[in-house]
């Protein structure tokens, strides 16, 4: 009986040209939509909603923004201020800083992200407070609720 | 002179080390995702009070409507007292206060006639210190417009407070 010579084995390559495009494509999505800016944003905030609210203005030159909680503490560059009594330093500095990028402090944006249930009079109080340090721009940041 | 010729080769890549990392990179992403809830903004108009303007100013001020914002219990919204320097009016307490605010800028802006009213009209809010913040935004939503039909409606742009910050 005459058996078939053994065939040398070769290895099987699948073609991975449309796995990898799939793949390059999944990390330019999550690239794309990945936040960062988390440090900004206090999770502990419960803003209120609003279905008028406009979208943030990403061309603002210069933008602080400043979390206030309900007991009056607020929340910036993910640090906590025990008081706004002693926000102004704080605001100096961070008003050199816009300086020191060639903006002019009327168009440093003071972006309030207050939560829901905080007084108004803090919100009206920390206002006062920036401008005490000659801040003028303000924007009041709220959850959006979309319109049906 | 016999010449050999060679079959040209395909060469081979070797790409498991991109494809290991293109891998890393995407679980990385993934892990790190976060969906944030949409945000928006309301801008309001804080200028300095201090000021020095030796300027006269060359464009007539915007037509003002007071509107004070009245706390009641537990920093619950009691009334809106709405003065536009011609008539008063009061709104509340009911849960309908925001619509009828609403309805009554809209109507005044309508009786105006001129459709460039809404630009010239400025409302200056005086709110109670102790009113919880999310009644404040509803109102500033009630001057700025309304849905209708799924489309919004702009009624009043320009906003701003009156300095009640010591008043706590």
């Amino acid at each position: 009986m005459k058996f078939n010579k053994k065939r040398k084995s070769e290895i099987l390559e699948g073609d991975l040209t449309p796995m990898i495009d799939m793949t390059f494509q999944l990390i330019a999505f999550f690239m794309l939509l990945i936040n960062f800016s988390k440090v900004d944003q206090a999770e502990e905030i419960t803003l209120p909603v609003s279905e008028l609210a406009v979208p943030p203005d990403g061309s603002l030159e210069y933008k602080m923004i400043l979390n206030l909680e309900p007991g009056g503490n607020v929340i910036f560059a993910g640090q906590r201020i025990p008081s706004i009594n002693v926000m102004g330093p704080i605001l100096s500095q961070e008003i050199r800083n816009a300086e020191r990028e060639n903006v002019a402090v009327a168009d440093v944006a003071v972006i309030i992200r207050s939560h829901a249930d905080s007084k108004t009079g803090l919100v009206q109080k920390l206002i006062s407070k920036c401008q005490d340090s000659e801040l003028e721009s303000f924007v009041l940041r709220v959850k959006d609720r979309e319109t049906k | 002179m016999k010449i050999e010729t060679e079959e040209p080769e395909d060469i081979e890549v070797n790409m498991t080390a991109m494809i290991d990392i293109v891998f890393q990179l995407l679980i990385f992403f993934i892990m790190t995702f976060n969906v944030a809830p949409q945000e928006g903004d309301f801008t309001i108009k804080m200028p300095l009070a201090s000021q020095p303007s030796d300027e006269i100013p060359l464009d007539e001020p915007p037509e003002l409507i007071r509107i004070a914002l009245r706390s009641g219990d537990e920093g619950k919204i009691s009334t809106i007292d709405v003065d536009d320097e011609v008539e008063a009016q009061t709104f509340g307490p009911s849960d309908t206060m925001f619509l009828e605010l609403t309805n009554y800028i809209e109507e005044k802006l309508a009786a105006d006639g001129d459709p460039e009213s809404a630009n010239e009209t400025e409302v200056e809010f005086d709110i109670d210190y102790e009113l919880k913040y999310s009644f404040t935004v509803k109102a500033i939503e009630a001057v700025s417009g309304k849905v209708i039909n799924g489309q919004v409606k702009k009624l009043i742009e320009k906003i701003k407070f009156k300095n009640n910050a010591n008043d706590g």
